[in-house]
């Protein structure tokens, strides 16, 4: 990873004046993910957060050039930006180095652009791909999603008499996309933002695709106080919630082991959309979703030991 | 339609060679001459032979073109967006569900001034899934700021694939070349092919305004448009296409004085100037019409045909012209709207005249008028690839000439050709 004073020596490429809620750490992201390419960045973002509060004509938040076009198919814009890319070089009009990157949310991701993405991880494309986890459709009002974990309510798997919010687990979208075999994926959170650039820092470097899924913790989606969001990210990641991993040309690698691992009703009790677990006696769901955070972690230190093996 | 595009003693300049090729063949060697920078494209049926044949043309290194086989329709639009606003020559090809599927990207690819150039083999739309010939896919999508060209045979798609370069390049706007399925993508015609320089000095290099390549002067392409600047942007677009007019029929006369082929309009004629009974009608279609028109000028009757080229934009004032002294209009539609009133090009076509005979200031229409004001009659046809024959088209012609000698119908619009 970079210093953080040549860090500080580079060109903003988000800059402030957007629209994002307060508390939001989206734009922040993006701007230290396009702060660690060493080459110009070209973005393209699918329909999301970031896409509808950072570009309201006339204004843009964007100093490197940015596309944005639709919402299920920003892999297969950044595939059009690559081959252009490499069309044009090959025929001696243009000479610059630069790196695409693809920003959608969870629902660009895990759910609708999941066809797009596939596509573009098999044809090898050498793109950067960054979900920006915040696990439900955020930008609709908070709606489910394929990364909408267990039990979290949401507009459209509210808790009530008869529900405790979206009964099903969330997709193992790393484990998808690592499948497809590519060079580079990890899993990194923003309050672990030196582990975010140098994930960052090695997605751009790769040659071929790689993918980051960054969780996004969202005040307004899941119920917490806007300057409380790296401190909920953080809980996160000590409670084995949101693991810190890199899949590298197929070997697993946990960047952070929590010294001691935090119970996940820690996590879970301080957002209101796991407010109904904890309205009346719900002690069963509670260990339901720690002993799936249990197995999750198990599998994955298993599947470091498999790899370091 | 028309002569055969046989050369005339001026072509000495240019040399040129007959090959027998399918409508597919013909566009997927015009891709191979105009060389885009990239194609992204996904098999259907009956586009397919395009997309594979290019593909082969890439392999042997006859293209310098960068091939994108992606994982669907939608996808292969996206990446052309993306190539295009990167300044890349892109071009891609489908049918039916394929242009369905890409649907979403079509005005986007539009209102974002894309010069895209799309082969579309015209198929019929499901359900129930057929792969053969009619215009319900190209009509689903002819209102989303694309410039529509329908090509006869496949010397047509040919040259208009080529002239779709430029037009693309010169308007701004993504273009679509529409050849029917089967009927000219898999049928053998002789065309005439230039040579590859010829083809390649006529499409130039493109001169991109913007690409997002330039990151030393980075723009944001497709931002986010609140009520008070959509319009204005939806204003400037429809402003595009009207301009795109007078670009598609210039490029064509272009085309036409470089390599000597037959005119390229936004319409064709033919016989109509005395005609009591104009067919209008596009594809392939006309070829077959005409064999009808001639027959019933043999047998002493005045009929006439509309051959139209350029549907979007609509060049209403050029149809207006040329059916405006006919007594009774029959408008061939290979597609039903479904909206309980007729084929969309008999609504477009009955629209024209409604704007030049009624709506029009007084001022605006005396170049035009007086006319009377003729019958528009609909007729749908050859719907999933049913055969539409001379003796049908002939019957119907006739049947037109009853309408004019006063005969009324109990319906504006009918199906032709169909057991009911």
């Amino acid at each position: 990873m970079p210093s953080v004073k040549d860090l500080a020596e580079k060109t903003i490429a988000v800059t402030g004046g957007h629209r994002a809620c307060a508390g939001c750490p989206e734009p922040m992201i993006a701007r230290w993910i396009l702060m660690s390419s060493d080459r110009p960045v070209i973005a393209a973002l699918a329909t999301g957060c970031l896409e509808v509060c950072s570009t309201i004509f006339p204004y843009t938040a964007w100093n490197v050039p940015y596309i944005h076009v639709a919402f299920e198919n920003v892999a297969a814009v950044a595939s059009g930006i690559v081959t252009a890319c490499k069309a044009l070089k090959k025929r001696g009009e243009y000479d610059k180095e630069v790196n695409i990157v693809a920003f959608a949310g969870d629902g660009g991701t895990y759910d609708i652009g999941l066809q797009a993405l596939s596509g573009a991880l098999e044809r090898g494309h050498r793109f950067v791909f960054v979900c920006m986890d915040n696990q439900a459709y955020m930008n609709t009002g908070i709606q489910r999603s394929g990364a909408t974990p267990h039990y979290a309510a949401t507009t459209t798997s509210p808790a009530g008499a008869q529900a405790k919010g979206k009964p099903q687990k969330r997709k193992d979208i790393m484990g998808i996309v690592a499948a497809h075999g590519i060079p580079y994926a990890a899993q990194a959170a923003p309050s672990h933002w030196k582990d975010l650039l140098t994930k960052a820092e090695k997605a751009f470097k790769v040659d071929g695709p790689a993918f980051l899924n960054v969780l996004i913790p969202c005040n307004l989606g899941w119920g917490f106080e806007p300057e409380e969001t790296l401190e909920l990210s953080r809980l996160a990641v000590e409670t084995c919630f949101w693991p810190l991993y890199e899949v590298e040309n197929g070997k697993v690698k946990i960047n952070y082991k929590p010294r001691h691992k935090v119970p996940v009703v820690e996590f879970l009790k301080r957002q209101r959309r796991y407010r109904h677990l904890f309205e009346g006696d719900h002690k069963e769901l509670l260990e339901e979703i720690q002993s799936e955070v249990d197995q999750n972690w198990q599998q994955l230190l298993s599947r470091e030991a498999l790899s370091a093996a | 339609m028309s002569e055969p595009a046989m050369p005339s003693q001026k072509v000495e300049e240019v040399s040129y060679q007959i090959l027998a090729l399918s409508g597919n063949e013909a566009q997927a060697l015009a891709m191979k001459q105009i060389n885009p920078h990239m194609v992204a494209a996904y098999p259907i049926t009956p586009q397919t032979e395009i997309v594979m044949t290019f593909a082969q043309y890439v392999a042997d290194g006859l293209v310098e073109t960068e091939f994108v086989s992606v994982e669907s329709e939608h996808s292969a639009m996206s990446a052309c967006i993306g190539g295009a606003a990167s300044g890349a020559r892109t071009m891609t090809a489908t049918s039916a569900q394929g242009l369905a599927y890409m649907w979403e990207l079509l005005p986007i690819a539009s209102a974002m001034r894309l010069p895209i150039v799309m082969a579309v083999v015209a198929r019929a739309l499901s359900a129930n899934l057929n792969i053969h010939c009619d215009h319900s896919d190209v009509m689903g999508a002819r209102d989303s700021g694309w410039i529509i060209l329908f090509c006869e045979d496949p010397q047509e798609a040919y040259d208009t694939l080529i002239q779709a370069v430029v037009i693309a390049e010169r308007a701004k706007l993504p273009v679509m070349v529409v050849t029917d399925g089967f009927v000219i993508s898999h049928a053998v015609h002789p065309v005439r092919v230039l040579p590859d320089e010829a083809v390649r000095h006529f499409v130039g290099a493109p001169q991109p305004a913007y690409s997002l390549l330039n990151v030393d002067q980075p723009i944001t392409v497709g931002p986010v448009d609140l009520p008070d600047y959509f319009m204005e942007h939806r204003r400037q677009l429809t402003d595009a296409i009207l301009e795109a007019l007078p670009i598609v029929q210039q490029v064509g006369q272009e085309f036409a004085d470089n390599f000597h082929t037959k005119p390229y309009g936004l319409i064709e004629t033919f016989q109509t100037e005395d005609a009591d009974v104009i067919l209008v009608g596009m594809g392939s279609f006309c070829g077959t019409a005409q064999a009808a028109v001639e027959k019933v000028r043999r047998e002493g009757q005045k009929a006439g045909l509309v051959k139209v080229r350029a549907f979007r934009p609509f060049p209403q004032s050029e149809i207006f012209k040329a059916l405006r002294f006919a007594k009774v209009i029959g408008v061939m539609d290979r597609a039903d709207s479904l909206s309980g009133t007729g084929g969309p090009l008999f609504t477009d076509i009955r629209a024209a005249f409604y704007d030049r005979l009624v709506t029009l200031k007084p001022q605006a229409v005396t170049s035009l008028v007086p006319c009377p004001s003729p019958k528009i009659v609909n007729a749908i046809y050859g719907l999933g690839g049913r055969d539409v024959t001379v003796p049908q088209i002939y019957q119907f012609i006739m049947e037109l000439f009853d309408v004019a000698a006063g005969k009324t119908v109990s319906q504006t619009w009918r199906y032709l050709g169909v057991r009911e």
